[in-house]
């Protein structure tokens, strides 16, 4: 199970490198988030 | 000032780095948005330096576009298997709030029945907010919403509404029902943690609920040493979350067991 759950944060993770996921986290984080201000 | 004090206030510190943001309004831009902590801390504080978890979690379902949030999940089961809820209890600036709320001299709402039937809300809380309704509106009206960070979220209105609409008079103008609804919550979490030790981690947090299901395999955090255990259940007894047993799904790994075990059978888990 444990093996099971590092293998798939691994896969996960470089996926997600791959993919350039990390653009979108940042697009979001660097923006205002109206949200969770309360406006949007 | 105890260890744990110090990573806590070391953590909020090292999140919300971007001090200049407390008095210009403005949110960091920099590339460091590109990662997660671990931690729940929004990331439209102005002084966050790193992005929220959750509120990550939530922009692949939201908008749109639907995307599997690979690298946000694969961060998330990550900081699970190493650190599981020692997140909650060492590295969470939320967690820090309020516990110093705790902290005011009052008479104080102790674990009982209730609020271990109450941990249990957070599963359908974090289900509901995180998944299915981003997912609902994305079916109906073709755009997802962030829903927890819109409806619920405290963290948000108090780290990030609170200063922003202080600083930012357009922000202001533009206030409605839905801030209201949000300080409400806000006010009423900060209220009640006056009175109840931690209520968010305990009974709404969706990150406490995901990093609870990695306490046992976690590769830091707190262990039993069985052999020495003498079930003189003192562990229990000192605990102020809703444990039933040392390292289990409600433990913050706080430490405070291992100041009272006679035995010295609890310890944190070396490499």
């Amino acid at each position: 199970m444990k093996k099971a759950l590092w293998f798939l944060a691994i896969v996960f993770l470089v996926s997600g490198l791959y993919q350039k996921d990390y653009i979108a986290v940042l697009q979001k984080a660097a923006i205002i988030c109206l949200e969770c201000v309360g406006i949007g | 000032m105890d260890k744990r004090r110090i990573v806590q206030f070391l953590t909020a510190f090292i999140y919300n780095g971007n001090l200049p943001g407390f008095v210009n309004g403005r949110i960091w831009q920099g590339n460091s948005k590109q990662l997660c902590v671990p931690g729940l801390n929004c990331y439209s504080c102005p002084g966050a330096l790193s992005a929220c978890p959750i509120g990550s979690l939530q922009s692949f379902v939201s908008g749109v576009g639907l995307r599997f949030p690979f690298y946000v999940l694969g961060l998330l089961i990550l900081f699970g298997l190493l650190l599981g809820r020692l997140v909650c209890g060492w590295f969470c600036p939320f967690g820090l709030i309020q516990e110093l709320l705790y902290k005011i001299p009052t008479p104080k709402i102790h674990k009982n029945t209730l609020t271990l039937k109450l941990t249990y809300l957070k599963y359908p809380i974090g289900i509901l907010f995180i998944i299915i309704i981003p997912l609902a509106f994305f079916a109906w009206e073709g755009v997802g919403i962030p829903a927890f960070c819109k409806f619920i979220c405290p963290a948000g209105t108090l780290e990030a509404a609170i200063p922003l609409i202080t600083l930012n008079a357009d922000l202001r103008s533009s206030l409605g029902l839905l801030f209201g609804w949000k300080f409400l919550l806000m006010l009423f979490t900060i209220l009640i943690s006056i009175f109840i030790y931690r209520p968010f981690c305990r009974f709404i947090c969706p990150l406490g609920a995901w990093y609870g299901i990695y306490n046992k395999l976690s590769l830091f955090g707190i262990q039993v040493d069985k052999v020495k255990c003498n079930g003189c259940n003192h562990c229990i007894k000192v605990c102020k979350m809703d444990c039933q047993e040392v390292a289990d799904r409600e433990c913050i790994n706080c430490g405070e067991c291992l100041k009272v075990c006679p035995t010295k059978a609890i310890s944190f888990k070396k490499l």
